[in-house]
């Protein structure tokens, strides 16, 4: 028995220092799942090419449901990973939570928001009424009816930001345009409704919208489809979907969640903790799609107009409303 | 709102009605021969599935519908093995075979296609495209009828005519044919069918296999009629809103057609106008949503009418010795 406890107490010990001398990196996906073609397939990006970079491995765990967030995190910070990142802004809260019983252990999150940081949380957001902005610019141009349309996925602030965005990008080039804004539903299921998002897009090409700009998660992936069978453009979001309707998707607005996630796995245990980190059409953290896909749809004009509205944006002469600054829009009814 | 307007409302409600309407005339069959059936979801799902993924593989889409069918089959004659031979409890069969499809599916696709437990997208013959019924494009510039055959009526897929069809079929098999009266007895009183010869097993076995067919239908419908391929937990619960409209339907094939119309009504209605203004008052998109369910608690509470299941469904049954 005294032999055995001390086997135990060894194994144990050699099982800590083992993962205590790697740590490394593990990152836990939204509900919209790893293969989402958007959101998280980008956070999945990221940790495949530091992966591919380094030689490094990394742990990633798909949740089923919501009760699974608190034990995916506790269960990955006990194991030695460091740091554990996060998608989605759901599960900000109960990261904040964990955090303080893991002291020596570092919490990422994309997307999230927390009134008070604990020091070892870096909060990652993006500028998504910026990215949303130059694709709503493209949108009006390509539009020939002068009526475009949004397609969010459950209806939050942050849905609500890229809306916002958009619409204030269309009213630059066109103040007479008229956005159509839907959202898809108010619970995490709207973030896989593709039948929905379909009917959605086609409720709204009947309104007359010619562009219609996703972003839905898995959702979208039905906009897009409808979008390119009843002739008419999309717009992607997140990850570059161009690719998934050749000739189809006018752009995609990119939000640079792989560089986020890189960029946190690369700084391993020396990440910056305690605050938020944003990253903005400077910090090329969104921007839109262009390659060989789109390379047709947008006129030279177009690229023009819209790259000089980005280095306006990021030289701080444009300012592009932020539904978070105020909770509404000025250009846009929710 | 225009005439056109409402055309292109109640076009989206067939579009949305056709699945629940499979799936409800599939949970008819099956409770009416007194097997309660929870597993419609798990079976529309796997079906799903495997229409999307046989169709891309294959190129046919019919081979697809084949393929969901004999997935939507096998789920059913667990179900039936678990709840008709061992005599388990139907409901806990039914919530398995939906964990049990809500699982396998996105393993099986990851496995196959390693897109996340998704079928690649489809395009062509791959697809069940809308069918244009002959002279829609020539009547269509006749008033009021025109637009309504050429935009209603027709230009659905294959599948939507299969399920408005079902609907007659299923009245005439339950309620003009010797099976269909045996049929129903089983689900009433089972020993009064056995005592007259016939074997309550075998009754209750077709009842769940053509359920099992139905739903195979109603899951090729959705990942290759409305959709072009699988995404990981398409039913999105309507598994469970036709359950809802078998009760309101009371159980009868011409009230399920009339309860899924108006469940894909109040949807289309809700996808088509948000936010619905009378007058000063602004009634708000969740209600909207929320309206099948709203209206299903005001029915079970009793409002219109009774709804009284089939007497020995969900109670397996034992010959007396």
């Amino acid at each position: 028995m005294n032999f055995f406890t001390k086997a135990l107490g060894t194994v144990a010990g050699v099982a800590l220092s083992a993962t205590m001398a790697l740590a490394e990196p593990a990152l836990i996906y939204d509900l919209g799942g790893k293969f989402d073609k958007s959101f998280n397939e980008a956070a999945f990006n990221g940790a495949e090419r530091w992966a591919k970079e380094t030689g490094g491995s990394y742990r990633d765990i798909e949740i089923q449901s919501e009760a699974q967030r608190e034990q995916a995190l506790r269960r990955l910070a006990e194991a030695g990973f460091n740091p554990v990142i996060t998608t989605g802004f759901a599960i900000a809260d109960i990261m904040g939570t964990v955090a303080k019983d893991f002291p020596d252990t570092k919490f990422v999150n994309v997307d999230g928001w927390l009134p008070e940081v604990p020091a070892n949380v870096l909060l990652i957001n993006f500028t998504e009424n910026q990215g949303s902005y130059l694709v709503g610019m493209m949108a009006a141009m390509a539009s020939e009816s002068n009526t475009v349309g949004f397609i969010g996925g459950m209806d939050i602030p942050l849905i609500r930001r890229f809306a916002c965005g958009y619409s204030e990008g269309v009213k630059a080039v066109n103040p007479d345009a008229t956005v159509i804004s839907n959202m898809t539903g108010t619970t995490p299921a709207a973030w896989n409704d593709p039948v929905k998002g379909s009917e959605l897009a086609r409720a709204q090409i009947a309104d007359g919208a010619d562009v219609i700009y996703a972003a839905a998660g898995g959702t979208g992936v039905g906009v897009l489809q409808t979008a390119a069978d009843e002739g008419i453009l999309s717009i992607g979001v997140d990850s570059n979907q161009n690719y998934l309707h050749p000739g189809k998707v006018l752009t995609s607005m990119l939000k640079r969640v792989d560089v986020a996630v890189f960029d946190s796995m690369s700084a391993g245990e020396n990440l910056e903790t305690g605050g938020f980190l944003t990253l903005d059409l400077e910090a090329e953290g969104v921007g839109y799609a262009l390659d060989e896909y789109n390379a047709d749809l947008v006129s030279a004009e177009m690229k023009a107009a819209v790259d000089a509205a980005a280095a306006k944006i990021i030289s701080g002469e444009l300012v592009v409303h932020d539904y978070f600054a105020s909770d509404d829009c000025p250009s846009l009814d929710f | 709102m225009d005439f056109l307007t409402v055309l292109q409302i109640l076009d989206s409600t067939i579009r949305l009605a056709t699945p629940l309407l499979f799936a409800c005339l599939a949970g008819l069959f099956s409770e009416r021969a007194g097997i309660f059936d929870i597993g419609l979801e798990g079976k529309m799902l796997a079906a799903a599935f495997f229409a999307g993924a046989i169709a891309y593989t294959s190129g046919s889409v019919w081979l697809g519908m084949l393929a969901a069918i004999a997935a939507s089959v096998i789920l059913s004659l667990i179900h039936g093995l678990a709840s008709i031979t061992f005599r388990g409890n139907q409901l806990i069969s039914g919530v398995a075979i939906n964990f049990l499809a809500a699982g396998l599916t996105v393993l099986i696709a990851q496995d196959w296609f390693r897109q996340g437990g998704r079928t690649p997208s489809l395009s062509g013959d791959a697809r069940f495209n809308n069918i244009q019924l002959p002279f829609a494009e020539t009547l269509e510039p006749v008033p009021v009828i025109g637009p309504i055959y050429a935009e209603l009526i027709s230009g659905h897929s294959f599948l939507v005519y299969v399920g408005l069809l079902s609907v007659p079929f299923t009245w005439w098999l339950l309620f003009r044919t010797r099976f269909g009266l045996r049929l129903r007895a089983v689900g009433e009183n089972p020993a009064a069918v056995d005592t007259a010869g016939i074997s309550v097993i075998r009754l209750r076995y077709i009842a769940v296999l053509i359920c099992g067919i139905l739903c195979g239908l109603a899951g090729a419908y959705l990942s290759t009629g409305l959709q072009a391929g699988f995404v990981k937990d398409m039913s999105a619960g309507r598994g469970f809103i036709a359950l809802a409209a078998l009760i309101f339907a009371k159980w009868r094939p011409w009230y399920a057609l009339y309860a899924t119309l108006l469940f894909g009504l109040l949807q289309a209605i809700a996808i088509r106008f948000q936010n619905v203004d009378i007058g000063t008052f602004t009634v708000p998109v969740q209600f909207m949503e929320a309206l099948p369910y709203i209206l299903t608690v005001v029915i079970l509470a009793g409002f219109v009418g009774k709804a009284i299941p089939p007497r020995a469904g969900g109670e397996p049954y034992v010959k007396e010795r």
